[in-house]
């Protein structure tokens, strides 16, 4: 699995790698998890509210830090 | 959601509700009654004053930041900024859409962070640079913390006028930087951009989750804005406390009163270095107005400590020369102070 966090580098998005980290280590899965910060890359998801979640190419989670149990969900 | 899940969030819903509404109605009473009969405290002496001031200012404000968090959560679910966009720029709005923009800036949450491809967002959907201004400057300048804030603690009045002017002073901003015609000061790659802007990227998908499966997450997101701030505001609200019992009446009056008509100029200038959060400003603004700073001059400082940061400006560098953002924070800054002068007549 591929995921990507997309922030220009506020504290939300900090807190959104790491939360993304927690979630995925908690469900023991294969992922690589890899920071955004280009904004030229960000736009190219076509979102515009930062942090945002990028799962295998498609955008889950946009504008805000949602909580491990949420992000667990969406692995 | 499952039906156990949904009678339990009602029931939630239920009790939390009127509880919070009653501990609100009835918080001066109790507050007197934990600080002058459970702790040993007079309330004609500073301290006690102080005390109870503090108590009911956290208190109040916590409930006020939660509900308009959350009421603005449920306005944001249901008119998201991608929704905003294709509004923008699929309908004929004859100058209607300065206003769109500035009072959508209001009621979303704002991150200095999300500036950047906001900004982006919109020249990317083709939306001319003026109403992107408007979203831009009401954005930080109006925001649930800035507006709970007022509201515990100037009354009703006080935060429409700050508001609304907050409002009015993103649109005619970004009405009349848009007449400029500063198009050519954008960075190169933003320009690029809006070379290409293609309407047809404006797409919205509505979700159609119920109201009721999504309140849960709205709570919580609510919640999460008064955690995050609850420490300023307790900071905030100490500070001012402990003023208003041991700072004299019109002590400020002699360098900040209406006469002196350096004054606002003054303390919008004193603002630029304090891009403190306004959990943590207000409180002590209030003092200031008890205390003889007249109104005007008080929103003129707010505005300024919230619209007008440095950590902003370096931000935006990325998508504008330096000339643009010279602009944009000079013109935001002559209307905080005609502003200002306009309150402190009218009021």
């Amino acid at each position: 699995m591929e995921i990507k966090v997309l922030g220009t580098g506020c504290a939300k998005c900090n807190s959104l790698e790491e939360v993304t980290k927690q979630a995925v280590a908690e469900k023991g899965i294969e992922a690589t998890i890899e920071k955004v910060d280009d904004i030229m890359q960000i736009m190219s998801f076509g979102v515009m509210t930062t942090p945002a979640l990028v799962i295998d190419g498609k955008v889950v989670v946009k504008g805000k830090v949602p909580s491990v149990k949420e992000i667990k969900e969406l692995l | 959601m499952e039906q156990r899940k949904k009678i339990k969030l009602l029931v939630v819903l239920g009790i939390g509700i009127p509880a919070i509404i009653a501990l609100y109605w009835w918080l001066q009473p109790i507050i007197d009654h934990f600080t002058y009969n459970l702790l040993p405290l007079k309330p004609e002496t500073h301290l006690g004053e102080a005390i109870n001031f503090f108590f009911y200012d956290t208190i109040k404000i916590v409930i006020l930041l939660f509900l308009i968090s959350s009421l603005m959560g449920v306005v944001n679910v249901y008119f998201p900024v991608e929704r905003l966009r294709v509004y923008l720029t699929t309908k004929k709005m004859y100058g209607l859409q300065y206003f769109l923009a500035s009072f959508f800036g209001a009621v979303t949450p704002f991150c200095s962070c999300s500036s950047i491809p906001l900004f982006i967002g919109f020249v990317q959907g083709g939306i001319p640079l003026g109403v992107t201004f408007a979203y831009l400057i009401t954005s930080p300048l109006v925001n649930e913390v800035a507006v709970a804030m007022f509201l515990g603690l100037f009354g009703w009045k006080a935060t429409l006028i700050y508001a609304g002017s907050g409002i009015l002073l993103g649109m005619i901003g970004g009405y009349i930087l848009g007449k400029l015609k500063l198009d050519k000061y954008l960075s190169d790659w933003v320009k690029q951009i809006q070379d290409n802007a293609q309407s047809d990227a404006n797409t919205w998908e509505e979700e159609n989750t119920p109201f009721i499966d999504r309140l849960p997450s709205i709570i919580a997101d609510g919640w999460g804005i008064v955690r995050k701030v609850l420490l300023y505001v307790i900071v905030g609200i100490a500070i001012g406390a402990a003023m208003h019992g041991y700072v004299p009446e019109n002590f400020f009056t002699e360098y900040l009163s209406e006469d002196k008509w350096y004054a606002i100029p003054l303390a919008v200038i004193l603002a630029v270095p304090m891009y403190a959060n306004a959990a943590g400003i207000v409180p002590v603004i209030q003092v200031f107005v008890a205390k003889g700073v007249p109104l005007g001059t008080a929103i003129a400082f707010m505005m300024s400590v919230v619209g007008l940061s440095l950590p902003e400006a370096t931000l935006l560098k990325k998508v504008m020369q330096w000339k643009l953002i010279g602009i944009f924070f000079g013109t935001i800054t002559l209307f905080i102070i005609a502003l200002g002068y306009l309150f402190n007549v009218i009021l």
